[in-house]
């Protein structure tokens, strides 16, 4: 297989080093960086995240890193945050997000029987795209999350938590998962894979 | 649908997996970082590593210890054990670990799960409760089970969760290594009336043990360590199990 360069961008959200450590099982390194140019020049762009949206946002504004994402031409994956980042807006302290997927991004309500974070192993359906690619449906991954984009035209997997959610959104060449890849076992690395092996 | 965790504990001492029976006569029982491969590839969904020595002298060693056993595991690794500052906490993250579990620094200096939820999110926060059961009342416990603080664990627990913590393990001491079940009265009031999840620990002896900690108990994970350790119950048979009882379960 030809080496694929990927570069993780850097930035104040959460631990990045799992994901790191799942490109080194696969067989791939990546470079963690904020440098435009080694980010412009990469043949994949991972953009992960746990954290809170508008602070993350900020860090990005002032670094200019936010053109620079939504001018990315090789596929971006947003990971957890890094999607909900990617969508319109978010609830989360009022956020104006990058734009890229047409989606909302909301708060969980309240509900019994559905403790905020949503998190652990969840089902994941209505695959499409070959970011999914032989990834059974009702297949477990991994979510940690208080916050979810609805169901919309970008959507690529999805999730139920007492109302339907977005798991995968796609558009061009952006694709977001809500769930950690990273974290998912077999299915995650499947996803990783795919996306590594992605055809622009 | 949301499914129920089974999470392998590796008590750590010096570098080695441990096992005690009330938290006292502990014996070595393997390599953790092939331990941690194991579980990852028999299913378990999530790791839990807990450092019971944590001398300051120890904790470099440790992070590199972390490191060691993250770059195995593709499920959610878990590191508690002397956790002090947001500095641990850091190193611990950037060592690979996905989310801490604090326990007596908590509780001496409880502005801490405020200052851990606040720089690294909820989600990463695990507030651990040692639990006594005495004459009626669940007492919280300190260093290891080690001290008594006379507090009520439920109390404890609903201010953690106030201040940030983001997941519950409970330990109960009195049921910890006796392989006769897990508490279940003090399991069901916490994961019925905290709103974030809890881990039930301690007394898993049996399948059927873990049914009923999802049960009657209602938890949201349940952790075991001497068990799985010894090979005595498969995390696979475990899960076949519970599923065949109409537990959800990831297989």
């Amino acid at each position: 297989m030809m080496a694929v360069s990927v570069a993780i961008i850097k930035y104040n959200a959460g631990n990045i080093r799992s994901v790191l450590f799942a490109l080194e099982r696969m067989g791939f390194s990546a470079t963690v960086t904020d440098d435009p140019g080694d980010i412009f020049q990469a043949d994949r762009v991972i953009f992960p995240g746990v954290g809170e949206a508008s602070s993350a946002m900020a860090y990005l504004r002032e670094r200019k890193l936010d053109d620079l994402i939504r001018n990315l031409k090789q596929p971006v994956l947003g990971i957890c945050l890094g999607m909900q980042l990617m969508c319109s807006r978010s609830e989360e302290n009022d956020t104006q997000c990058l734009g890229i997927f047409g989606e909302e991004v909301r708060l969980f309500p309240p509900r019994e029987g559905f403790k905020v974070p949503h998190m652990g192993w969840d089902t994941v359906g209505n695959l499409k795209s070959g970011l999914m690619e032989g990834v059974e449906a009702g297949s477990h991954v991994y979510f940690v999350h208080s916050y979810y984009a609805g169901p919309g035209t970008d959507t690529i997997a999805e999730g139920s938590y007492g109302l339907p959610f977005s798991a995968g959104l796609a558009r061009d060449n952006f694709y977001g998962v809500q769930f950690h890849p990273e974290k998912s076992a077999g299915a995650g690395e499947r996803i990783l894979h795919n996306f590594l092996d992605l055809k622009i | 649908m949301l499914t129920k965790r089974i999470i392998p504990c590796l008590d750590i001492r010096d570098g080695r997996t441990v096992k005690g029976v009330r938290f006292e006569n502990l014996k070595d029982v393997g390599d953790p970082v092939e331990l941690g491969a194991f579980y990852a590839g028999e299913g378990a969904d999530e790791l839990v590593f807990l450092d019971i020595t944590a001398t300051p002298e120890e904790r470099k060693t440790l992070t590199s210890l972390v490191t060691r056993i993250a770059m195995h595991l593709n499920i959610p690794f878990t590191v508690g054990g002397g956790i002090r500052s947001i500095e641990d906490v850091n190193a611990l993250l950037q060592a690979g670990a996905d989310k801490i579990s604090v326990n007596t620094a908590a509780f001496r200096n409880p502005v801490l799960l405020d200052r851990l939820a606040a720089e690294f999110g909820s989600q990463c926060v695990v507030l651990a409760i040692d639990a006594r059961l005495e004459q009626g009342d669940w007492v919280v416990y300190l260093n290891g089970g080690r001290q008594s603080t006379g507090a009520s664990a439920w109390d404890w627990a609903r201010e953690g969760v106030d201040r940030g913590a983001g997941e519950i393990l409970l330990t109960s001491m009195t049921h910890d290594g006796t392989r006769a079940g897990f508490a279940l009265d003090i399991t069901e009031k916490f994961s019925t009336g905290l709103p974030v999840p809890v881990i039930a620990s301690g007394g898993a002896g049996t399948l059927d043990h873990f049914r009923e900690v999802f049960h009657q108990g209602r938890a949201d994970a349940a952790l075991a360590a001497g068990l799985f350790h010894s090979r005595e119950m498969m995390i696979g048979d475990l899960k076949r199990y519970l599923l065949e009882q109409g537990i959800p379960v990831r297989l």
